[in-house]
């Protein structure tokens, strides 16, 4: 079992989660090519080490989190808000 | 290479088995080849055979970083079957049921391929409907399918769970010539067969570097030495990203998934067929070996990775979905589970295909459906090797299908690679 430490609800197991994806991608504008389209929604780094990715807290407070994970090992180095605002209420509530 | 034959059985068994010679020798690497093949696994193996057999190409290597056959060869639930209704892709699985047909004898060596009836339940009228869709679409191109009504189920599997009121089982979409076969020796008679026409196998050698030169590969370095292929192929679906980036080539419409499977103590014969069971967000599949273990699997681990260890809560899952459906199981004791590293593809079809340099050649994305696709795979791979074109049956099993909007993806399921099992 992952144990990811929401920063809304605290360590909860992974099975409360929903796995999103890559965390990094830039959705390019409405009126770039195809090509950028196309490699923003269908390509990906596929990392095999530590990555960001996001998990929504489907069974929890339903919050989507930025997680940085190892695909290796699994082992967690951080988690936070996707949103970067919504990540500065929870540093003032600390 | 000793054949494997009546005479030979009965020769070797008078005289203690002390006449058999190695299944495949273990060579130095030569310095170049006409083709190196890098992935050890079924695939790798079974291009590496029918680019001798079929194109007369015998100057190749298969390099593998562990042991043959010790990848995903090994870390699947041995199902074959050809239910496939996206052009392009039945006729690929069909070919490659046909190739399982014969391949005992093709190979000289028993794969134990028993066409014992994939049998996929339906739960509902919705589910009946979906189902009859795509097994008439099998129908008209010449794939065997039929429909079992709940008296002719019962009648062929009298214990599955016929009183679950919240998923009743109304019948089964039914594939007689499906069924599975034994791993390792897909691989053993592989490397077996290529090995007698001239390829080098050539184990615990890892890639570990590409040196480029004029835009082409022109040598690779590794773990027993810089080796040089006039053409390269990449078959290392799980970590095909890994070796992508080596080369310098950028992203892949994959991510790498794992997928757990499961093996009981061996009990009496239960189980005739292959039953696969999915309603509800579960999915489950089951067979017995020859030994007699339930063989048995389910859905991803649900989040990216490229670790071969399953997490608890989808052996709880399978457990739970094996209990609805055959609740004679409750009191097995699970064996061994393990888990194998997927490339997840962005529409769950494969490729086998031409790549940005002009001397390498892609074959991934196998997504759950690697173990039955390994003779068409390595048919079709070895044929655009060769040949410098693909087939008909894979000209849209390429890296270009996403920009141009001709997905080919089975489920509907949209560009999120964990939702194409």
């Amino acid at each position: 079992m992952i144990r990811i430490n929401c920063p809304y609800c605290g360590e909860r197991d992974h099975s409360e989660f929903s796995y999103g994806g890559d965390a990094t991608i830039n959705y390019p504008s409405l009126d770039a090519s195809e090509k950028e389209w196309t490699e923003a929604i269908f390509f990906r780094k596929n990392i095999k080490g530590f990555q960001f990715e996001t998990w929504h807290h489907s069974n929890g407070c339903r919050m989507w989190l930025v997680v940085e994970r190892s695909t290796v090992t699994h082992e967690i180095k951080s988690v936070k808000p996707c949103h970067p605002n919504l990540q500065k209420v929870a540093e003032n509530n600390k | 290479m000793t054949k494997f034959n009546a005479w030979n059985v009965i020769k070797n068994g008078l005289n203690g088995q002390s006449y058999w010679t190695r299944q495949w020798r273990d060579p130095e690497p030569k310095s170049i080849y006409d083709v190196v093949i890098i992935g050890g696994g079924l695939h790798g193996l079974a291009t590496a055979y029918y680019l001798a057999k079929n194109h007369n190409i015998k100057n190749v290597a298969v390099l593998e970083k562990g042991w043959i056959g010790g990848g995903n060869a090994g870390r699947n639930t041995t199902i074959v079957r050809s239910n496939y209704m996206m052009p392009g892709n039945h006729e690929f699985y069909e070919h490659s049921l046909k190739l399982w047909e014969n391949l005992s004898h093709e190979l000289n060596y028993n794969v134990m391929f028993s066409q014992r009836a994939h049998v996929s339940l339906f739960h509902s009228p919705g589910a009946k409907d979906s189902v009859s869709r795509i097994y008439n679409i099998m129908r008209l191109h010449g794939t065997d399918a039929e429909l079992w009504d709940l008296k002719t189920l019962k009648k062929k599997i009298p214990h599955l769970n016929y009183h679950n009121s919240r998923f009743p089982i109304l019948g089964a979409a039914v594939q007689k010539r499906a069924g599975n076969a034994r791993h390792d020796a897909v691989a053993w008679g592989y490397a077996r067969a290529a090995d007698t026409l001239g390829v080098d196998i050539l184990q615990n050698c890892e890639v570990t570097g590409f040196t480029r030169k004029n835009g082409n590969i022109e040598s690779i370095q590794t773990s027993r030495g810089i080796i040089k292929g006039k053409k390269i192929g990449f078959a290392v679906a799980g970590n095909t990203s890994v070796l992508w980036q080596m080369a310098e080539l950028g992203n892949l419409p994959i991510e790498s998934h794992k997928l757990q499977a499961f093996v009981s103590e061996a009990v009496k014969p239960l189980l005739d067929q292959v039953v696969v069971y999915g309603v509800g967000g579960a999915h489950f599949y089951i067979s017995q070996s020859d030994k007699g273990s339930m063989v048995f699997g389910g859905d991803l681990d649900w989040y990216k990775s490229y670790a071969q260890r399953g997490n608890l809560p989808m052996v709880q899952d399978v457990a739970e979905a094996a209990m609805a459906i055959f609740p004679s199981l409750g009191r097995i004791r699970l064996l061994r589970h393990w888990a194998g590293v997927m490339d997840m593809t962005m529409d769950g079809s494969f490729f086998i295909c031409k790549t940005p340099i002009s001397n390498l050649y892609l074959n991934a994305g196998w997504n759950y459906g690697g173990f039955k696709a390994s003779p068409a795979s390595g048919w079709y791979f070895a044929d655009l090797i060769a040949n410098e074109s693909p087939h008909n049956y894979v000209q849209n099993h390429n890296l270009e299908r996403f920009e141009k909007g001709i997905n080919i993806d089975e489920r509907g399921a949209g560009p999120d690679p964990k939702l194409h099992g």
